[in-house]
């Protein structure tokens, strides 16, 4: 199928505006979900921001129907779609840097080099990482906490009294994910590039050229891509089999600006990417065709992007708080 | 490509060895009366309370580029700070960052330069050194920290003159002006200051760099039209004669010292030098001399070109560009200037003058 002239989904968008900036976009269970840097959690299009934390947020992460924030009044709270909010934990005023969401109600924050597991049932465990951590992601598998430090990344068993394992790679390590089948850990780092590790053999696979730093990246519903931005253009690695060594990237949505975040389509090969100058498209990996969701806007970088979980909504924003809610044709 | 440089926010660099009265001056530029707001990042949170809406406690985490460049260092906390309050833009106008009193200003410094998000949106405005009146003297004996934080500093306020006599002062007046004679340097009682003479300071901005001089010739050094009743050792008719040691330095009035460790070293040729010989020579220079060269500065004529260029660099890395025209009546004068710990005068003077047009 060849590539048809730009097709435009513009007339489906559904534009919001907020003033502020927008560190998460998406769906929570099925309600529209934005969460704003100045410490506000939107639920829907309309309501007015739930505020748990005492200003701002510095951190959140969802999936389904969880929210986790961090803050910088030291304290992580969960949310729920329908607006319940509880404290996780209070870190007395240092600042919350990472936060992830894990299995069975469990939840993880760092802040300073500590960092703390609290699982399902509330109970909560501390490891001090060797520097201050700036990602952290739970294992699709088991209850195991990634780490992502200077010089490595540290692999915990909370409820084991196990060492931690240290993978190491020289240089500062920022977010880190595990492939959805277990069998990889990624981190961005400080350098413009990834690192990685198969997980079985501890090998390493380096994957470099971008012109700036990955802050965004998402894995296919089928595990096998990682889509990450840090370019003009989303860098789509192949992780099928022994993963990307040595395989060159796809290169999708070229533009004449950065990439500055993606997500993949949760069911199908589609890919949203958001740019530096608010442009936003959705593009098939397939036949790498494209579709047109925002012009650009105020023209301030896209920072989050977020589909529900049929695939059928698409929310992003922006870092001056212009935002958008599309609606696929059904 | 979406941020103007104007909209960039100013960081103000406070160092200072331990109780030369780093947080007097912060408290001092947060209580005035000017209407701006201030992110103030501290190491941890000090005795002294600081009064201050945005107070953000950092770690001091440096680590090494992994880019080959052993004195390539940057404060990894810093990065992670500035881009999160950078999220909340309109809450502050300006960062002031504190560091410890052991903290070598390079890597403050070089996280603006080298890590391309914060680059983007903050600018470095100067590194401002408190130093105590009393004690720095023993410390650039005992303390290579405090060395290193008058080497670097832009500007230098040597604190606490009442604790010591006039002949104590002039003292460790020389002995900063032995180690950076380029630095804007006031003596003050309890960090009492215009705050004008430090915050917005350009330091870093190539823009501003109009001359290279010595500090001290300046004129309004000794006598600013503002309070500076308690500076009266040193005063606008200074003719004191210390020179005692037949050095080629300019300098007004004071002891020349020079230190063992840490020098300025300025050369000049008075015409045009050839670029083509130039950039290659200067950035060789800092790819292997990089490590003993804290701070360098330079305005060049350019052969054939119009504009002067400046640049200015930390250790291994530099900024440069084309700046203003050379005006009609200004002698089309290269210079350059290097801050740095043994510096090997001689060849640096002969490197540059090879590059002569």
């Amino acid at each position: 199928m060849p590539a048809a002239p730009v097709q435009t989904l513009v007339d489906r968008v559904t534009t919001l505006a907020f003033d502020r900036f927008v560190l998460k976009a998406g769906f929570l269970g099925d309600a529209l979900l934005f969460v704003f840097a100045d410490g506000g959690i939107q639920l829907g299009r309309e309501a007015a921001p739930l505020r748990p934390h005492a200003d701002a947020i510095l951190v959140a992460a969802h999936a389904g129907t969880r929210l986790i924030t961090g803050g910088d009044d030291g304290r992580a709270f969960e949310t729920g779609p329908d607006g319940r909010t509880v404290e996780l934990g209070n870190e007395k005023g240092r600042w919350i840097d990472a936060v992830a969401l894990g299995p069975d109600g469990s939840a993880a924050w760092s802040a300073g080099k500590t960092v703390t597991v609290r699982d399902g049932k509330g109970k909560v465990k501390t490891l001090a990482a060797p520097s201050t951590p700036q990602g952290l992601a739970f294992a699709p598998k088991g209850f195991r906490l990634a780490i992502a430090h200077i010089d490595g990344v540290t692999l915990w068993f909370p409820n084991t009294d196990a060492e931690p394992e240290r993978l190491t790679w020289k240089g500062p390590h920022l977010d880190t994910s595990f492939s959805p089948d277990n069998r990889f850990l990624i981190t961005s780092m400080q350098e413009n590039q990834l690192h990685g590790w198969r997980l079985a053999d501890k090998g390493h696979m380096r994957m470099s050229g971008y012109p700036s730093k990955t802050r965004s990246w998402s894995w296919s519903h089928d595990g096998l891509w990682l889509a990450t931005s840090g370019a003009e253009a989303a860098i789509i690695w192949p992780f099928a089999k022994e993963g990307p060594t040595g395989k060159a990237p796809r290169e999708c949505g070229i533009r004449p600006a950065k990439v500055t975040a993606v997500s993949f389509h949760p069911r199908a090969l589609v890919l949203a990417i958001g740019y530096e100058d608010g442009w936003v498209l959705l593009v098939r990996l397939t036949d790498a065709s494209e579709l047109l969701v925002r012009a650009g806007g105020d023209g301030t970088p896209i920072t989050a992007l977020g589909w529900d979980r049929d695939g059928k909504r698409l929310a992003f924003g922006s870092e001056s708080g212009g935002a958008g809610l599309l609606a696929l044709p059904v | 490509m979406s941020t103007m440089m104007t909209d960039k926010i100013p960081v103000t660099v406070l160092t200072g060895y331990l109780g030369a009265g780093k947080t007097t001056l912060l408290n001092r530029i947060l209580s005035e009366p000017h209407g701006k707001k201030y992110a103030v990042i501290v190491n941890e949170f000090g005795e002294i309370g600081i009064d201050n809406d945005l107070v953000v406690g950092a770690d001091e985490e440096v680590f090494e580029m992994n880019n080959g460049c052993i004195c390539c260092t940057v404060r990894g906390d810093l990065i992670r700070i500035i881009e999160t309050l950078m999220k909340r833009k309109g809450r502050f106008d300006a960062i002031i960052v504190e560091t410890t009193g052991l903290a070598d200003p390079a890597p403050v410094a070089q996280t603006f330069f080298v890590d391309q998000d914060v680059g983007e949106k903050a600018r470095l405005d100067a590194v401002v050194t408190v130093a105590d009146a009393k004690w720095l003297a023993a410390r650039l004996k005992d303390a290579p920290e405090a060395k290193n934080q008058i080497a670097f500093a832009d500007v230098i306020l040597l604190n606490k003159t009442d604790l010591v006599s006039p002949e104590e002062l002039r003292e460790v007046e020389a002995r900063i002006r032995g180690i950076n004679p380029y630095a804007r340097l006031h003596k003050t009682q309890k960090c009492q200051i215009p705050l004008a003479e430090v915050l917005d300071r350009g330091a870093f901005d190539l823009e501003r760099i109009l001359e290279i001089e010595p500090a001290f010739l300046e004129a309004d050094d000794h006598h600013h039209d503002h309070d500076h009743d308690h500076d009266h050792e040193c005063g606008p008719g200074c003719t004191h004669d210390h020179h005692h040691h037949g050095h080629h330095h300019h300098h007004g009035g004071l002891k020349h010292y020079h230190d063992e460790e840490m020098q300025s070293v300025s050369i000049a040729h008075e015409g045009d030098v050839d670029p083509e010989k130039f950039m290659p020579w200067i950035n060789d220079l800092v790819q292997t001399e990089g490590p003993s060269i804290l701070r360098s500065k330079g305005i060049l004529a350019f052969a054939k070109e119009p504009k002067r260029f400046v640049f200015q660099g930390v250790h291994m890395i530099l900024d440069g560009d084309l700046q203003r025209e050379w005006k009609p009546d200004e002698k089309r004068v290269s210079r350059i200037v290097f801050i740095g710990r043994n510096l090997n005068e001689d060849a640096l003077r002969q490197g540059f003058l090879s590059c002569v047009a």
